[in-house]
């Protein structure tokens, strides 16, 4: 057999960017079932109707710059996208909410940077603002969740979704939306926390529902922690930091600030903890700076969420840290082994 | 009118503050002479071939930063050399003007020892005084000193002056850098090599 | 067995398969001597050794072959008795694949020790001659990086060394040369030790060992137990790369070292085990480096198992005795999968630094898939045993950012390879590393380089400049002396102050000058700005173009007038000043050219006259036609050179001078080969008697002709000189133009004197008269300024004429005139063509090839001298060279040895460079 010349290391472990994010996306379902337990088939027909588009475009464009398709969608980055989009977007979203979501995040914010790796924002969070900023009617209005109507599997059957989703079913699917927890909290007037809660009963009955969907997300976030997929830095940076701000805030005023724990356990905050804010591309590279850049998405979702316009602030806190991410790895290289001290800046 | 008049006189303050500080500042920092010239001559590999049209690399440099010549006529610094000129200069880095030659491999000259005359030609020709030899002796060129601008190869009468690259020896070797996998963008400049990491 | 010693952690490190069980079952085998041993020159950090034997020579087991060269270096010695058959180069193990010099030894088969003998106490001996006993075994590190054993102990000399770690981590995967060398040789380590804790005098030591070595561990407390040495075995956790040096010293003493400095500048030498039994085996018994312990594993191999193996060992021999199936072999990795490298000819020999031969097969090591994009994962970040940044790097190194790379501590990466294995990504990073650190490297030599050009460039400059200055000087200071003396002169024969304004006339004349070229100048820039204005209205089409036509035409009126004025200016005083001059020249010219055809067609005579054929009538009308135009033109010539100016004259007459001298030479010489002649009894000698006599006579004639036209100026200026008093410049002139002359016939004499010739007296008399003409000139001068004559500098000493390049020009001079007299001597018998003419000239041609021969045979003599002297000067240049080759290699070992004594390399470099300038200085005396 020839022998062949080639650069040290001669092993390497098993494993791949395709299996990294495969790993990622097990993680993904502990949340994914929660959510369609609790809303309905949505959630399940915007991640599978995502995917199929994301991997759609993703071939079409990898094609267009005339590279190996099976290569590239085999690392399996457009499916994560999608998913997580999926996650994010209201379960009864339009079909092409989700098609222009989905262009966005993989031809504009991925692809058009140079594919995987090189760009600088987390895509499904681009594409997430964007959808945001343009529709916000169908961004806000939410599934209701299935306690609320007090008799159990009452949620919208599939074939409803499906129209709701595809079709324009509308009042069918108006009897089962509403406003999340966060959008109550940040339009209730001149309420008070307190007040809020006993005007929306019928939100503080289900919120249940948001809690047990977080849960989920968390659970996912410690098998990704436990398969070393990322660090525990960033997600406890950011949880961590939105605990601290809410609970000052909290104890200052409690009848303006809501409790850290409704903070931490409603809308996106631990599905951007464990599987936004930790994607590697986007986020700081040192450990060092992983704090900081978690930290800097606790602080600017608590901010948002208190006194922006908006009633979820994930996508905007790591879109605004995505961009300051160069800068503070600059600021927190490590110290190397026999340095007295860490660099600092760019040369 | 009073209204008016706070507004002129406190942008006239403005003024006055701020031109005091830059009046301090340009003398506090003030910079001796001009060290761009130097620093862009710092960066030209000195070899004083003229290739760039200019009697030296000096010459080149002072031209480049009075904005009369481009920073891609200097063949032996190369693509490095005009990137790093880019850099500095903070201009767009452009391919090698290849009016002014083609970027070549590290070349010096070898005379030919028996066939050389001890002309002179050659010594007076080096701009580094890197050849040895004396009239009606044969010369020889210092390896170490030589830059490889093969401006003695023109004088030399009987043409046994020989530019050769320079032999990789184990000490010079290196490894050189990864070819690149399927991971390219679309801006990379040779289009053939998704084509080859295809088949 | 605990840990006596507190273990400390470094950051990152992986844990990688460890594949050391296969390898561990049989104990260490004696491969068998092989039949023929390739031993590279160079296989340790430093540079190459020297070869002390020669092709065919016999030599035995234990000899030494090549020899250090410098401080960084090592012995290096046969394995095995045989003859060398070859120094040439061959494969060696490095990454390149590349070939160096290597000693060949065909084996006799006899394995024959040569003498030796170990110490019987080493600690009898003087620490340096102890070290030195061991450098002379040639032991360099064992453990890969192959640094020369003895600069590491001599680093108790200017370093306090207070800890001496023993490096028996072996972390890599595969390797377990180092395990079974504990498990069965524990009591030589231990005396090896002991050996090196002698030399450096450490407060602790420490065996640094990874808790997957059990046996290995057990073997060196029972060792431990029968030694005096007090050392603690220090049991680390098993993590890659915890071997490596700069780790294991964070591991067992919670000290880094300083990015860029040696562990001994904190303290700490670390050895590896491998070395320790190589010192014991060289002390104790006087044993050479020949033999080391091998690993041969990987799934290709048969027997995977470790061989003590003779240092040479081709890896196809070794491969053969392990029963490796070559149809499985993928990948032969020399060192461990880690970092070791990979090879592809099975020739390439085991050296000091092979620990181990990996035959992969490839499902072992299956090719890496290509690499995709870097997902930033951090995965490298969190094994890298040094904290950088590896995927920083990466980005840097693939994007030549090196400035940035470098800036993030690029050159503290120890190449682990861990941040490699890890990536998900398959990203070569390592290699990228390897590729930014050799361009950085390269840049740095590049810059350097150019810095040192530049250098040299700006001296040469500088040099030239002041030569150029210098000459300036010299005819500044020359018109200065002349113009100061006829100041001088002028003020005092007529008070006034003439002078200064001719002298302001000049300046004004050169101002006008320049104004005018600087307007010249200014005309055509504007020309040229009109010029690509119009082109570029052209290009564009753009209106206007006519006006600026008309306006470039106008311009170029402009400049062609400036331009006309200026080189009108310019040439006027230079025309007035030339015209007379070309006339001669003119005129000198036509003489010349009349005088070659007059001697080509004398040569066609001579040759139809010796063929016997052809029209020689005809031709002979045509060389007395001929020899006519020659006189006339040269007649022409002479009379404008002598009418011209009055002073001319001179020219004639040191013409004349110069034309005695060479007869007279030419006569000496024509009388040498006469003699010649008639001692080797030529018929031609009666031939050559007659020319000579003729030549005799021509030289007398030329003589009297020297003495007439001397005394015909002589009257000229006497006569002038007392009309005209009131023009002491011309006097002056004259004066100048007469010292002159008497230098030259002073030279002239000087020759003749020299080449003992009997015109010298003559000679004398003549210079004699000129002198007093001179005398009467000077006198006339002070008489007509009435003042003291300061006397012009008469220096006549000037030196010999050695150089050869004069000698030549004589020699040419002399042949002209020889040529001039052959054709007055065909002159004098007027229309006679008698026969004895002809054949005159034929023994004149005679005569003067003899001459040119003995000039030839002289010039020859010359140039043997110049070449004996030559010889010299080669050698010169060769030490020289030798020299400068021997600084760079010293710079290259320093560059090199970054973890070495860096102190005493650069000391050594100095050395090196002040004897290469010794040479250089002495060489560029020797080229002048």
């Amino acid at each position: 057999m020839a022998l062949i010349r080639i650069t040290s290391p001669h092993a390497h472990r098993a494993g791949s960017t395709g299996s990294v994010m495969l790993t990622v996306l097990i993680a993904t379902l502990p949340g994914l079932a929660a959510m369609t337990f609790f809303f309905g088939w949505g959630t399940l027909i915007q991640v599978m109707w995502g995917t199929l588009l994301a991997l759609g475009l993703e071939a079409a464009i990898v094609k267009l710059r005339k590279r190996p398709v099976s290569f590239y969608l085999t690392d399996y980055s457009a499916v994560v996208t999608a998913v997580l989009l999926g996650l994010a977007l209201p379960p009864f979203a339009p079909w092409w909410v989700m098609t222009v979501g989905i262009i966005v995040a993989i031809a504009i914010a991925k692809q058009l940077y140079g594919g995987m790796g090189n760009n600088p924002f987390n895509p499904a969070m681009v594409a997430y603002a964007l959808l945001l900023v343009s529709f916000p009617v169908q961004m806000t209005s939410w599934a209701a969740p299935f306690v609320m109507t007090g008799e159990g599997w009452s949620v919208l059957s599939m074939g409803d979704t499906l129209s709701a989703i595809f079709g324009t079913a509308g009042a069918a699917v108006d009897a089962h939306t509403m406003a999340t927890p966060l959008d109550v909290m940040r339009h209730r007037g001149g309420f008070t926390t307190e007040e809020m809660w006993v005007e929306n009963a019928l939100l503080a009955n289900g919120i249940g529902a948001w809690h047990a969907v977080s849960a989920a997300y968390f659970m996912g976030g410690v098998f990704l922690l436990y398969k070393k997929i990322f660090t525990w830095h960033t997600p406890v940076a950011m949880l961590v930091s939105l605990t601290v701000f809410s609970t000052l805030f909290f104890l200052l005023m409690p009848d303006q600030y809501p409790d850290p724990f409704f903070h931490l356990t409603t809308g996106a905050t631990m599905l951007g903890a464990f599987f936004i804010a930790t994607d590697p591309v986007t986020s700081a590279t040192s450990n060092k700076g992983k704090l900081w850049f978690g930290a800097g998405i606790g602080l600017l979702v608590f901010v948002i969420r208190s006194w922006g316009n908006y009633p979820d602030a994930v996508a905007f806190a790591v879109l605004l840290m995505n961009l300051c991410a160069p800068f503070i790895d600059q600021y927190t290289q490590p110290r190397s082994y026999g340095h007295a001290k860490p660099n600092r800046g760019m040369k | 009118m009073s209204a008016v008049l706070i507004a002129v006189l406190v942008l006239l303050g403005l003024g006055l503050v701020f031109g005091i500080l830059l009046g301090y500042s340009s003398i506090r920092f003030k910079v001796e002479g001009n060290p761009l010239v130097d620093q862009v001559d710092s960066l030209l590999p000195q070899t004083q071939c003229g290739q760039c049209g200019h009697p030296g690399c000096r010459p080149y440099a002072e031209a480049i930063v009075n904005n009369e010549e481009a920073i891609n006529k200097c063949p032996p610094g190369g693509q490095s050399t005009i990137e790093a000129l880019a850099d500095l200069l903070d201009v767009e880095a452009t391919p090698l003007d290849s009016e002014h030659g083609e970027e070549q491999i590290k070349k010096v000259a070898y005379i030919r020892e028996d066939e050389c005359i001890g002309c002179t030609k050659c010594i007076q020709a080096c701009p580094v005084d890197a050849i040895l030899g004396a009239a009606k002796q044969m010369h020889t060129v210092i390896v170490s000193e030589c830059t490889g601008c093969d401006l003695c190869v023109e004088p030399c009468p009987v043409d046994c002056i020989d530019m050769l690259p320079i032999e990789p020896t184990l000490n010079s070797w290196q490894w050189p850098v990864p070819k690149s996998g399927v991971e390219l963008i679309a801006t990379d400049r040779h289009p053939g090599i998704a084509q080859e990491a295809d088949a | 067995m605990k840990n006596t010693v507190r273990v400390h952690g470094f950051h990152g490190g992986i844990h990688p398969p460890e594949n050391k069980k296969q390898s561990t079952g049989a104990p260490i085998s004696l491969a068998p001597v092989p039949t023929r041993i390739v031993l590279p020159l160079q296989q340790h950090i430093g540079l190459p050794a020297d070869p002390v034997v020669n092709v065919g020579d016999r030599v035995l087991k234990g000899q030494k072959v090549a020899e250090a060269v410098g401080r960084i270096s090592a012995n290096i010695h046969s394995s095995i008795s045989g003859t060398v058959v070859a120094i040439e180069s061959h494969p060696v193990p490095h990454m390149s694949g590349m070939e160096a010099g290597c000693l060949i030894i065909e084996s006799d088969g006899k394995d024959e020790w040569i003498e030796h003998q170990g110490l019987e106490d080493y600690t009898r001996l003087p620490k340096p001659a102890l070290i030195e006993y061991i450098r002379q075994a040639g032991v360099a590190g064992m453990g890969g990086a192959g640094f020369p054993t003895d600069v590491k102990l001599h680093l108790g000399d200017d370093h306090i060394v207070n800890t001496l770690i023993i490096n028996a981590a072996e972390c890599e995967p595969y390797i377990t040369a180092d395990d079974m060398l504990m498990r069965e040789r524990a009591d030589e380590i231990l005396g090896g030790i002991e050996i090196i804790a002698h030399l450096l005098q450490p407060l602790h030591i420490m065996v640094g060992i990874e808790d997957n070595k059990p046996q290995a561990i057990r073997a060196l407390h029972a060792a431990l137990d029968n030694s005096p040495l007090n050392l603690d075995i220090v049991i680390t956790p098993t993590k890659y790369p915890s071997g490596g040096e700069k780790q294991l010293i964070k591991l067992l003493t919670d000290v880094e070292v300083p990015s860029g400095k040696i562990p001994a500048d904190v303290g700490i030498v670390c050895q590896n085990v491998g070395t320790t039994t190589a010192i014991y085996r060289a002390v104790a018994y006087g044993e050479p480096l020949i033999s080391r312990v091998v690993t041969v594993t990987g799934q290709a191999a048969g027997h995977k198992q470790n061989y003590e193996v003779r240092i040479g060992t081709r890896f196809c021999d070794l491969l053969d005795h392990a029963d490796v199936r070559r149809e499985q072999m993928h990948r032969l990795i020399v060192g461990g999968p880690m970092m070791g490298i990979t090879v592809i000819n099975e020739q390439i020999p085991v050296i000091k630094t092979t620990n181990c031969l990996i035959a992969g097969s490839i499902e072992e090591m299956p090719p890496q898939p290509p690499a995709q994009a870097c997902i930033r994962c951090g995965m490298c970040e969190q094994v890298c045993p040094v904290e950088l940044l590896p995927q920083q790097l990466h980005w840097f190194a693939k994007g030549k950012e090196f400035e940035k790379a470098r800036h993030h501590n690029l050159f503290d990466c120890i190449e682990c390879g861990a941040c490699s294995y890890v990536c998900p990504s398959n990203i070569p990073l390592v290699q990228y590393y390897r590729f930014a650190k050799a361009e950085i490297r390269k840049e740095d030599a590049e810059q350097r380089k150019a810095d040192h050009a530049r250098i040299r460039f700006e001296a040469r400059l500088e040099r030239l400049e002041r030569d150029k200055i210098e000459k300036e000087e010299r005819r500044k200071q020359r018109a200065i002396e002349a113009a100061a003396a006829q100041a001088a002169k002028k003020d005092a024969a007529l008070k006034t102050s003439a002078a200064p304004t001719a002298a302001s006339a000049a300046d004004a004349a050169t101002a006008d000058l320049k104004q005018l070229k600087s307007n010249a100048a200014i005309a055509r820039t504007k020309l040229k700005k009109a010029e690509k204005a119009l082109a570029n209205a052209q290009d564009k089409g753009l209106d206007g173009i006519e006006p600026l036509q008309a306006t470039l035409q106008q311009l170029q009126v402009k400049a062609d007038q400036a331009e006309q004025a200026y080189a009108e200016a310019q040439n006027t005083p230079v025309q007035s000043q030339t015209a007379p001059e070309t006339d001669l020249k003119q005129l000198k010219n036509n003489a010349a050219i009349a005088r070659t055809k007059l001697k080509k067609a004398e040569k066609l005579l001579a040759a139809a006259e010796a063929s016997g054929d052809g029209d020689i009538s005809s031709l002979r009308a045509q060389v007395t036609e001929l020899q006519e135009k020659a006189v006339n033109a040269e007649k022409a010539y002479k009379d404008a050179d002598s009418g011209a100016v009055t002073a001319a004259a001179a020219v004639d007459t040191s013409e004349l001078e110069a034309d005695i001298a060479a007869m007279q030479a030419k006569v000496d010489k024509a009388e040498g080969a006469w003699k010649a002649a008639v001692e080797s009894g030529s018929p031609a000698a009666d031939k050559m008697a007659a020319g000579v006599e003729k030549l005799k006579e021509k030289l007398t004639t030329l003589q009297d002709e020297l003495a007439n036209v001397q005394s015909l100026p002589a009257t000229t200026i006497t006569t002038t000189v007392t009309t005209a008093t009131i023009n002491t410049a011309e006097l002056e002139a004259d004066i100048s133009a007469m010292q002159a002359k008497v230098n030259k016939a002073e030279n002239a004499w000087k020759a003749a004197v020299e080449s003992d010739s009997p015109a010298a007296d003559k000679m004398a008399a003549g210079v004699d008269k000129l002198k007093d003409k001179l005398q009467t000139l000077q006198d006339e001068l002070a008489q007509a300024s009435g003042g003291p004559v300061t006397k012009p500098v008469t220096e006549t000493d000037t030196p010999p004429v050695t150089d050869l390049k004069t000698l030549k020009q004589q020699v040419s001079i002399m042949r002209t005139k020889l040529k001039k007299a052959e054709k007055l001597l065909a002159e004098l018998p007027e229309g006679e063509e008698d026969p004895a003419l002809v054949a005159d000239i034929e023994a004149l041609m005679l005569r003067h090839d003899a001459a040119k021969a003995t000039l030839d045979a002289a010039e020859a003599e010359k140039a043997a001298a110049a070449a004996a002297q030559g010889i010299d000067l080669k050698q010169l240049k060769i030490d020289a060279a030798m020299a400068r080759a021997a600084v760079t290699k010293a710079e290259r070992a320093l560059s090199k040895a970054e973890d070495g004594n860096i102190q005493s390399l650069e000391e050594e470099l100095l050395a090196a460079q002040a004897q290469a300038d010794k040479l250089n200085s002495t060489l560029e005396r020797f080229s002048e």
